[in-house]
């Protein structure tokens, strides 16, 4: 196990540099100089180029990618082109509402996706099994933004129970109020997520009851239920798993659409300005720090998988595969 | 064994023939009814896209079949130019993401050792990426047109394609029949495109249906955050933006373009379940 950690850790180490490089050749390909975030329209020649010369991209690309890598050691994100202010702590302050926001949805939609999956599979004979499956198919069209606007016109506009957007301003510092503004987004992301969860879960729960080893756990006596706790379980959470950590992942940054309609401050919303403003250090730094929190999410589902499914341990990466 | 066992097999086909045809039916009618809103909106259209002659939010009714916006356009003519760029956002997608994504993979499943490992580490980061954030950098770089989102979905997309292609071809190449093509001394080229590319072909079409339907709602998406097909292309997303601070008195315009949005994905999704049942053995002996 210690062996396999360290290989592991070696390729998350790997991925990580690779994926920096990725992400620096990327944002350096993308045509419009940052510079031009910073001059007035009109500038002169020699303006663009002090402002070049000043956030220091006029300097040979190599160079500038490990003045980068230097600063990432240091733990330094850099400074925003726009605000002048450093991006990390900005970057942290923001995390104050996506990590809630998003773990709050996703051990919801797990709540929700695992029973619901599991039904619509086991009962897919019944009414309610079809119309778990009819939801989720419906939930899964549905744009997640549009679901945004009704849930607000239904619990904020008409009912008045929820705020209909935005965040207090001195963030958890009355927790009720800040509680009050995520149950909307919470309960919003929660409910397109489970809805493709709950096909997934489906699917593995519907490959367990046709396997052989769950029919002969029964032909040697076993009840239907400790059939499933004990081989149903440990192998329909396999993929589920996999599933889960992109899940997650995804979530994580694809929050922004959510932050939008809800006017939230939030990672996403702070990578659409950047990339708005062109301003590079920020969305190189939210970039960065998402890359991370998706190769750690990674690690962690290959962990867990690896120690429920004995067959995935030769390998190194469960993955999706 | 009892007769009455051996007979249910044979029974049971035409049952689950019907139920596949049903769900391949039901999708083709509700994607059909939006391309044919499409069709339809290039050839004619209730009124011209910049007229804003009606008055401001008006209701359903009196020549204004789904009612007004809110700078008085008709919002039945919107509605259908949204279907035309939701079908050409859907089609012009996929058909990029095909493209490259069927080389990309067929070139990574014949990669051995590390250079495979890198391929596939890098397809896996780029999949970890919502596809909405990668068309946000792209759209930012370019300027926000129906083009630029195409490109920036279908690039996005190709990650997709390309991974799930590589994990495809390489079960084909590991058969005997790929084994007898090559020592009756057929080309590479040749064995990819006649012994191949036919073989994964069910799976891969069910999947690019399946993307077809999120390249929809990923275009609604940037369209809503304003990244979009620019006015006067009236985009589902968009409507759907500038209809959201109205939702409560004037509903129509929140509600239609959504509706619409929908049941063209569903109706999508459904094709694709369908076709996958019907084209794919091994799921029509696991899921009935």
């Amino acid at each position: 196990m210690a062996r396999y950690l360290l290989r592991r850790l070696a390729f998350l180490g790997v991925s990580l540099a690779l994926a920096s490089v990725v992400l620096f050749v990327l944002l350096r390909m993308l045509p419009g100089d940052p510079a031009n975030a910073l001059t007035a329209v009109g500038a002169s020649p020699e303006q663009i180029a002090a402002a070049r010369h000043s956030i220091g991209s006029d300097r040979p690309l190599p160079e500038q990618f490990t003045h980068w890598l230097g600063q990432l050691a240091s733990g330094d994100l850099g400074t925003s082109f726009v605000s002048s202010l450093p991006v990390g702590p900005e970057v942290v302050a923001r995390l104050d509402v996506t990590v809630p926001l998003t773990l709050a949805a996703f051990v919801l939609a797990v709540l929700v996706a695992v029973p619901a999956g599991f039904t619509a599979a086991y009962r897919r004979h019944t009414w309610y099994g079809a119309l778990l499956s009819g939801v989720s198919q419906l939930g899964i069209a549905i744009p997640v933004f549009w679901l945004g606007m009704i849930l607000i016109a239904v619990f904020a506009l008409n009912a008045g129970w929820l705020p209909s957007g935005g965040f207090p301003q001195d963030g958890w510092g009355d927790p009720a109020e800040a509680f009050r503004a995520l149950v909307l987004p919470v309960v919003t992301i929660a409910l397109v997520m489970s809805a493709s969860l709950i096909r997934y879960v489906r699917s593995a729960t519907l490959d367990v009851l046709g396997s052989d080893y769950l029919r002969t756990a029964r032909a040697h006596g076993s009840s239907f239920g400790s059939a499933m706790w004990r081989h149903g379980l440990r192998n329909a959470s396999v993929p589920v798993i996999s599933v889960l950590g992109i899940e997650l992942a995804s979530t994580l940054l694809g929050a922004v659409v959510v932050e939008s309609v809800y006017a939230l401050p939030g990672l996403g919303s702070l990578l659409a300005t950047g990339i708005a403003q062109h301003d590079y250090p920020v969305i190189q730094g939210v970039l960065f720090v998402s890359t991370l929190a998706v190769l750690v999410i990674g690690f962690l589902a290959d962990l867990v998988q690896r120690f429920i499914d004995p067959r995935l341990r030769g390998r190194l990466s469960g993955g999706a595969r | 064994m009892t007769g009455t066992d051996l007979l249910t097999p044979a029974q049971l086909p035409p049952k689950r023939r019907s139920r596949r045809s049903a769900t391949l039916a039901v999708g083709c009618v509700l994607a059909g009814l939006i391309a044919l809103l499409a069709l339809v909106s290039v050839l004619w259209l209730p009124y011209d896209a910049e007229d804003t002659s009606g008055g401001r939010l008006d209701g359903p009714g009196g020549g204004h079949l789904l009612g007004t916006d809110k700078l008085g356009r008709d919002l039945l003519t919107q509605v259908m130019t949204g279907s035309r760029i939701a079908v050409e956002a859907g089609l012009g997608s996929v058909t990029i993401a095909a493209a490259i994504g069927i080389t990309l993979g067929v070139l990574a499943a014949f990669a051995q050792g590390w250079l495979d490992d890198t391929l596939s580490a890098f397809l896996d980061i780029l999949i970890a990426f919502p596809t909405l954030l990668l068309a946000m950098l792209i759209v930012a770089a370019r300027s926000a047109t129906l083009g630029s989102a195409v490109l920036a979905i279908g690039l996005a997309q190709s990650a997709v394609v390309a991974r799930l292609v590589r994990i495809l071809v390489k079960r084909v190449l590991a058969q005997d029949y790929i084994t007898a093509a090559r020592t009756s001394g057929t080309s590479w080229p040749r064995t990819v495109l006649s012994h191949v590319l036919p073989n994964i072909w069910p799976t891969l079409v069910v999947n690019l249906a399946l993307q077809f339907g999120l390249a929809v709602l990923a275009e609604a998406g940037l369209s809503y955050l304003g990244l979009g097909a620019p006015p006067p292309n009236a985009s589902w997303g968009r409507m759907l933006q500038e209809a959201q601070a109205t939702f409560t008195t004037a509903p129509a315009g929140a509600l239609a373009p959504g509706i619409l949005l929908v049941l063209l994905v569903i109706g999508v999704n459904l094709v694709a379940d369908g076709l996958r049942d019907t084209l794919d053995p091994a799921t029509r002996r696991r899921r009935s």
